[in-house]
């Protein structure tokens, strides 16, 4: 039942608003039909925001524009730009919106590790976000 | 005597560049503008560079200064037909590169003819293209000049 409801959420809409855990949920489930029993995990997700990918010089890891913890402001590290923490604790905004997650998500899983980021992965980062403190 | 030096005023007004301190972000921007221009670097003012340059800009969001800005078709287009509206009719403004960089318009050079070369290289500019390094109040589109401080430098005082 769970799956059919987290299907029916992720079909009905792109614009709908969302809490963070629905969204690592929606994440989740996706990653499990991947590989089954897929959980996600904090500790994955601060492994893979701490990682150095290097495939960009300037972007070598999520961290070079987010700093060492999602609870701190962070700066665009080519354009100097200020960035709002990316922690919901800290920035209440943050995955609440799907379409906009699923964008940044995209643009900078293709700067940092020269590839989309998997559902995996992306249930895992926003976890370890969501209970950063 | 007189008529001649009025005449010489009138020339030299004229000649005088308008004021280009204040550069907000027009009205009637559309929200994606902010939200989607906004995001990795300040809301670039929409004067300062040419139709033709945001043209090129908007039509190469894939390939952006070394990363992707990749739109939707229809606010792809909403951004530009605001840009365009917006820009700059003189060949001064004209960017350069690929895609255009405002930053490299001969206006712009000329402007900040007068800073060391040393402060562009400083860690906390980083590129030209940051202009709140030393505009402090650039995010709201003000270039004043007793609103800047140069890093390594301090206030400026021309
Ligand atoms: C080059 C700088 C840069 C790097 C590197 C970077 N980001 Fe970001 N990220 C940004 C900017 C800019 C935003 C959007 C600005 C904002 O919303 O404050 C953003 C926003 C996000 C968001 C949107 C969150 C929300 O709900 O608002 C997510 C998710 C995200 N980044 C994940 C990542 C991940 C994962 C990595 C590493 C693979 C990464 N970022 C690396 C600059 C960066
Ligand atoms: C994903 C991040 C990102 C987004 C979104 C983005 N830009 Fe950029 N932009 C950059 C980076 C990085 C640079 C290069 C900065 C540098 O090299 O100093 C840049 C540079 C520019 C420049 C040249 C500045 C100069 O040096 O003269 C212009 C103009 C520009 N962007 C316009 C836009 C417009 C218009 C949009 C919205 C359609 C946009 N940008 C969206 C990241 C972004
Ligand atoms: C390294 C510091 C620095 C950076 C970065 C910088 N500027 Fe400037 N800018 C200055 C200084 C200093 C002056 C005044 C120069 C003078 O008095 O001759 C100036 C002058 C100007 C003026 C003229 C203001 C007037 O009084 O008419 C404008 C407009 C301007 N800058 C826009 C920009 C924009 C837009 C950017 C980013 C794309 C930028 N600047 C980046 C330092 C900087």
């Amino acid at each position: 039942m769970k799956r059919v409801w987290l299907s029916c959420f992720f079909a009905s809409g792109i614009a709908m608003a969302a809490s963070p855990p629905e969204l690592a949920a929606g994440y989740a489930a996706e990653a499990a039909r991947q590989s089954p029993g897929f959980q996600p995990s904090a500790r994955r997700g601060a492994e893979f925001y701490a990682r150095r990918f290097a495939v960009s010089e300037k972007m070598p890891a999520c961290a070079a524009c987010h700093t060492d913890s999602p609870l701190q402001a962070g700066r665009h590290a080519v354009t100097g730009k200020a960035i709002r923490p990316l922690a919901p604790r800290a920035e209440t905004a943050r995955f609440t919106d799907p379409a906009k997650v699923e964008k940044w998500f995209r643009r900078n899983c293709s700067e940092v590790l020269g590839r989309a980021c998997s559902a995996a992965e992306k249930a895992d980062f926003i976890l370890f976000a969501t209970e950063a403190k | 005597m007189r008529t001649a030096r009025l005449i010489a005023c009138a020339a030299l007004a004229l000649s005088l560049p308008a004021r280009a301190d204040r550069l907000p972000v027009p009205a009637d921007a559309p929200p994606a503008f902010k939200a989607e221009c906004a995001s990795c670097h300040l809301p670039y003012p929409p004067a300062l560079l040419t139709a033709a340059d945001w043209q090129q800009v908007m039509a190469k969001l894939d390939k952006h200064y070394g990363g992707s800005a990749v739109l939707d078709e229809k606010t792809r287009r909403e951004i530009e037909d605001f840009l365009v509206r917006h820009a700059a009719t003189r060949s001064r403004m004209a960017g350069a590169g690929d895609p255009p960089r405002l930053t490299r318009s001969e206006w712009f050079l000329h402007e900040h003819r007068k800073l060391p070369d040393r402060t562009w290289r400083d860690a906390r500019v980083s590129s030209a293209s940051n202009c709140s390094a030393c505009h402090t109040r650039a995010e709201q589109g003000s270039y004043r000049e007793r609103e800047i401080v140069v890093p390594g430098f301090g206030k400026w005082k021309d």
